[in-house]
């Protein structure tokens, strides 16, 4: 095995210093029930790389990717282009194979860059700071809601129903279980509708964009807050904060997101990387792990370290602020590594060029009949109607080359005709032609 | 210092920050150019953004500055990375590749079902090669982590005792030697952490476990339980306690951070537990990230099936790979789409490279690799209990301190002048000047021995020259840096100079 | 070997007490910040709240560990320390001085019986 090094010599020389005869008697203290007999477990046979490479390549074209499809489906993650220079960062063994920095000294590489992807994620969120990563947007919004029962000790989550649904199924799961309350938000004309002002409110929840696409009107969500006295928290896609106010310069106590469109690769959504922004005022409250800047004890060089750590699990035990551990650190520095290659220019470029391809599709897809379903502002994605379930459309759709979309009637049963139409900055004017030149021709317009 | 071990000397000026480097006007990326006709932006979006520092960088200084980053990194490619409970194995690079290829990669989690039957298989595949080595009867590949996979079990006895009309159970019992993960993961499902001692043994304390269980029985939700446990033993009174958690009507989960001293050779699903979690970025070889992702495979019998997080990934009746939504007694999701899907595949690779002939071989070696660590330090630095050891050993350099003034952290701080990376310190909390250490199975003798020869110069420059390691490493870009500075003057961003 | 004012009272786990009429000054011990370490971070809970003997009132922290605070009588918060919470090396250098914690309106004088003398105290540290 390539993987393992022993050789027989080795093993002999290994067990006679350990006065043994066999490998087994490694094994002396489980019981002799408990243990199994070697290649009697029932397995596949071991295989070679070439095998291995062979089986899984194999696999791999069974799946139709968005290199096969023209990508219209956004929905939480988004085909975006990765520049080169991330996933070759990203692969360095010396960041690909280190594990947490708890060692400052051998790990100032990881700890530098993680230092400076607070610094972006703070800045695209208009937050005062960000944390190290969480593990994706939903379980970002789940600890924000957490920490929101904290500080106010209310028991009730707001939630807007234009959050992702699965980041909503998420959130209850997290709130079933550690006993909290959440309470669903009502949405007009693709924004939410605020409810009664009240003191049972832990925090509200609204995106921003929100699931469909939509901005939400943050001044009034702040108003709210105020008035209820709950925290603010906004999910909100890091690209279109490029463009966008950003959601910390509302008065925001807690923004959070997803950051695969930030350099990561959709991987049927995992490994994706949870972004966590927030008010200096709840740095002591907020999970996850924090790097911070120092000097040395004895010198002048400055350096980085993890920091306020007795905020954590290993120190502080069943009163951690949260048993996140593991974060997505490979991840976030993918995100780094994304904003650093497209700069502030070039996020700006891609923001737009979305921005741009959505008005120009929903001009075309109007021109045919199909409408936007609300007038709200939105940024790159917005539900379009086609006047009949959506669904069969887009598995046909699929015959056609294109990943049409989400059909939002299993979510939505009002919206059973919708379709969620999203454009990043890799579709161009002739593929949106083609595209509504398909989707009429299905769709029978 | 003898010359063979000596770091490379990297004292130079520390690296200034991206933002320092950049300069308006520069692009690292050549994007795709914009094709539909311009728009007026503050029209479309209402309220836009005025400033946004970020850098501007040139493509090669993009790369220049992250390799630089890098070689002031240390990693397992670097170097030996003995971490105990963190399993540093060698992480191999046909998992890279296959996990890289653009069926798997570009795949969107919300496309139709239809469009991904091999991204399934390779689910399924995992799944049915995890549960034969663990001994479980279903797994769930949704836990991102693993200490989101330990809160997951939680939420799922959680459910399992609300389902029996027993939701009344508050508490969950947990080793004084755990790791800090299990009782914050109890917390975050609303138990109670009650703790159990070991014994002079180093094993569960069994006598104190029943009379807790006297006591509070009706009211215990369940154990978590590290086996092997953190101390690096093996539980050999496992099926007893087992026994007597069932007995009380009470669930026993199975902290799988210590997976890798049991594969292929014996399965905690025979133990007796009810559900565990894998740390495939353990265990399994998927890369460690510098802190994440992680991967945190759950297993469970079949008594808790009705409450995994939905959808399952199962085969229906003819075999094929499918998703099940109709679940009604499930907890709901954990994660929005199917845990760490890319991981996934990188675990499958590692795990069809050993298969059934050779998967044992991974304890085997681990365990072989510790014992021999264990057995040529016990006379430097002797095991916190003398016992064979499992694929870790936790020594104590308490002898050190009384005597020198020296302590764990020193001397794992001189090892990197040495040229390792330092082993675990200070766990577990019951071990005084712990070091715990777990070469992996992939470390070959020749490794280990100059490891183990490192260590025993310290540990004599500790009684000669204590100041040495006081004062160590010296050989990185940095020395010891001020925690204490480090929060009470918190500086968690840059921010530009107005 | 650490300091302990014969004047005071002490619990076992490590807080003080020192009495002037009904009024309580509550800090923790010199063995207990030396054993922490640099401090930095004391959280304390608004003057006004009523505490009860043995409740938890607050924590202290040093960059590595965080220990939590154990009530020693009952009473009413009249007063939470800032200096402590602004300057929390007072809490090192200065632990029955400038750096005590809490000032309490006792509720039942008759607790203080229960608590342990320096001499006693001072058989508990190793």
């Amino acid at each position: 095995m390539p993987y393992t090094p022993h050789t027989e010599y080795d093993r002999t020389a290994m067990l006679s210093e350990l006065n043994l005869s066999s490998t087994d008697e490694l094994f002396r203290e489980i019981p002799e029930n408990l243990r199994v007999q070697k290649g009697s477990l029932s397995l596949p046979n071991a295989l070679s790389e070439y095998e291995i490479e062979k089986h899984l390549f194999r696999l791999s074209r069974l799946n139709r990717s968005s290199f096969d499809l023209i990508s219209f489906l956004g929905a939480g993650m988004y085909d975006r282009y990765i520049p080169s220079t991330v996933s070759a960062m990203i692969s360095r063994g010396e960041f690909l194979t280190a594990y947490t920095p708890y060692q400052p000294e051998a790990s100032q590489g990881s700890l530098q860059t993680i230092y400076e992807f607070q610094t972006m994620i703070a800045e695209l969120f208009g937050t005062d700071l960000a944390n190290a990563s969480m593990y994706d947007g939903a379980t970002s919004m789940a600890e924000a809601a957490i920490v929101a029962h904290g500080i106010n000790g209310r028991n009730t989550i707001a939630v807007s129903d234009l959050i992702h649904p699965h980041h909503r199924q998420v959130l209850n799961t997290y709130c079933w279980a550690i006993g909290l309350k959440t309470e669903v938000v009502p949405s007009v004309n693709g924004v939410c509708k605020l409810p009664e002002v009240g003191d049972q409110f832990a925090c509200i929840v609204v995106g921003h964009p929100n699931f469909l696409g939509n901005l939400e009107d943050l001044s009034a969500v702040r108003e709210w807050c105020n008035a209820s006295g709950s925290q603010m928290i906004v999910s909100t896609d890091p690209i279109a904060c490029a463009l966008l106010k950003p959601p910390g310069e509302f008065g925001a106590d807690f923004v959070v997101g997803e950051g695969q469109c930030l350099g990561v690769a959709m991987g049927l959504g995992g490994p994706a990387v949870g972004l966590f922004g927030c008010k200096q005022e709840h740095i002591r409250r907020i999970p996850g792990r924090i790097v911070g800047k120092t000097k040395e004890v004895h010198g002048d060089q400055e350096g980085y370290v993890m920091t306020l750590r007795t905020r954590e699990q290993d120190i502080r035990r069943e009163k951690a602020t949260s048993n996140i551990c593991t974060n997505e650190a490979l991840m976030a520095l993918a995100n780094t590594v994304y904003l650093c290659a497209v700069g502030k220019n070039g996020i700006k470029q891609v923001a737009e060029a979305s921005l741009r391809n959505s008005r120009y599709l929903q001009s075309k897809l109007e021109a045919i009949g199909m409408k936007k379903v609300d007038s709200s502002r939105y940024f790159c994605e917005f539900a379009v109607d086609l006047g009949k379930n959506a669904a069969p459309i887009v598995d046909r759709m699929l015959e056609r080359g294109f990943l049409a979309g989400l059909a939002l009637g299993e979510y939505y049963p009002a919206r059973e005709n919708q379709l969620l139409v999203a454009t990043t900055e890799k579709r161009n004017k002739e593929e949106i032609d083609q595209y509504v030149s398909e989707l009429a021709a299905e769709v029978g317009r | 210092m003898n010359q063979e071990f000596a770091g490379i000397k990297k004292r130079v000026p520390s690296p200034k920050l991206v933002f320092e480097k950049s300069s308006p006007g520069r692009v690292g990326c050549n994007l795709p150019s914009i094709t539909t006709p311009e728009v007026d932006l503050n029209q479309e979006l209402g309220e836009t953004r005025s400033e946004l520092h970020l850098p501007e960088l040139s493509e090669l200084e993009v790369v220049r500055h992250f390799t630089n980053l890098s070689h002031i990194n240390y990693g397992i490619e670097t170097g030996f990375y003995p971490l105990g409970s963190c399993t540093m194995k060698y992480n191999p690079k046909i998992n890279e590749r296959v996990a890289g290829l653009s069926g798997f990669t570009q795949l969107h989690p919300m496309q139709p079902v239809s469009t991904y039957p091999g991204a399934i298989e390779v689910m399924v595949q995992v799944q049915e090669f995890l549960a034969e080595l663990t001994g479980f009867d279903a797994i769930s590949l949704q836990p991102v982590a693993g200490a989101h996979g330990e809160m997951t079990c939680l939420m799922l006895m959680k459910a399992y005792h609300a389902a029996k009309g027993q939701g009344s159970r508050r508490i969950i019992l947990v080793p004084d030697s755990a790791h800090g993960t299990n009782p914050a993961s109890a917390a975050r499902c609303g138990y109670e952490v009650k703790a159990v001692p070991t014994d002079a043994n180093g094993n569960s304390d069994v006598a104190a476990l029943k009379g807790i269980l006297d006591g509070l029985g009706s009211e215990i939700a369940g154990l978590m339980l590290t086996n092997p446990s953190t101390l690096g033993l093996f539980e050999t009174q496992i099926e007893e306690i087992c026994q007597l958690i069932h007995n009380i009507g009470g669930l026993v989960f199975c902290d799988g951070a210590n997976m890798n001293a049991m594969v292929g050779t014996t399965r905690p699903g025979d133990h007796g537990f009810d559900c565990m979690h894998l740390n495939l970025h353990k265990t399994f070889s998927t890369p460690h990230g510098g802190g994440g992702p992680g991967c945190g495979a759950i297993g469970v019998k079949q008594e808790l099936v009705p409450f995994l997080p939905s959808p399952i990934v199962c085969r229906n009746s003819n075999g094929m790979a499918q998703l099940d939504f109709e679940r009604p007694e499930s907890i709901g999701r954990v994660s929005p789409y199917f845990g760490q899907f890319l991981m996934e595949v990188r675990a499958l690779a590692y795990l069809l490279s050993y298969g059934k002939e050779h998967i044992h071989l991974i304890s085997e070696c681990a365990v072989l690799n510790a014992n021999y660590v264990q057995e040529k330090l016990k006379k430097v630095l002797p095991p916190a209990f003398d016992r064979p050891c499992t694929h870790e050993c936790v020594l104590t350099a308490e002898k050190y301190k009384k005597e020198f003034g020296v302590r764990a952290l020193d001397i794992s701080k001189r090892l990197i002048d040495y040229g390792f990376h330092p082993p675990t310190n200070y766990f577990p909390l019951i071990v005084p000047e712990a070091m715990m250490i777990e070469p992996t199975e992939t470390e070959c003798k020749e490794t280990l021995d100059k490891f183990c020869e490192a260590l025993i110069l310290i540990c004599e420059e500790a009684s000669v020259q204590p100041d040495l390691l006081h004062q160590a490493p010296t050989s990185q870009i940095v020395g010891r840096l001020d925690e204490t500075l480090a929060v009470k003057q918190l500086n968690v961003r840059w921010k530009p100079s107005t | 070997m650490s300091q302990l004012p014969s004047e005071l009272k002490y619990t076992e786990s490590h807080e003080w007490v020192r009495l002037e009429g009904e009024i309580a000054f509550v800090g923790i011990t010199d063995f207990a910040q030396s054993e922490l370490g640099d401090i930095v971070y004391v959280s304390l809970p608004e003057p006004g709240r009523i505490l009860r003997k043995g409740d938890s009132f607050g924590a202290v922290e040093s960059v590595k560990t965080a220990s939590d605070l154990y009530s020693p009588i009952s009473g009413e918060v009249l007063e939470a320390n800032e200096l402590a919470t602004n300057q929390t090396e007072l809490v090192n250098t200065d632990p029955y001085g400038k750096g005590y914690l809490l000032k309490v309106k006792l509720s039942d004088p008759s607790e203080v019986g229960s608590l342990i003398s320096a001499e006693q105290y001072a058989k508990l540290l190793p």
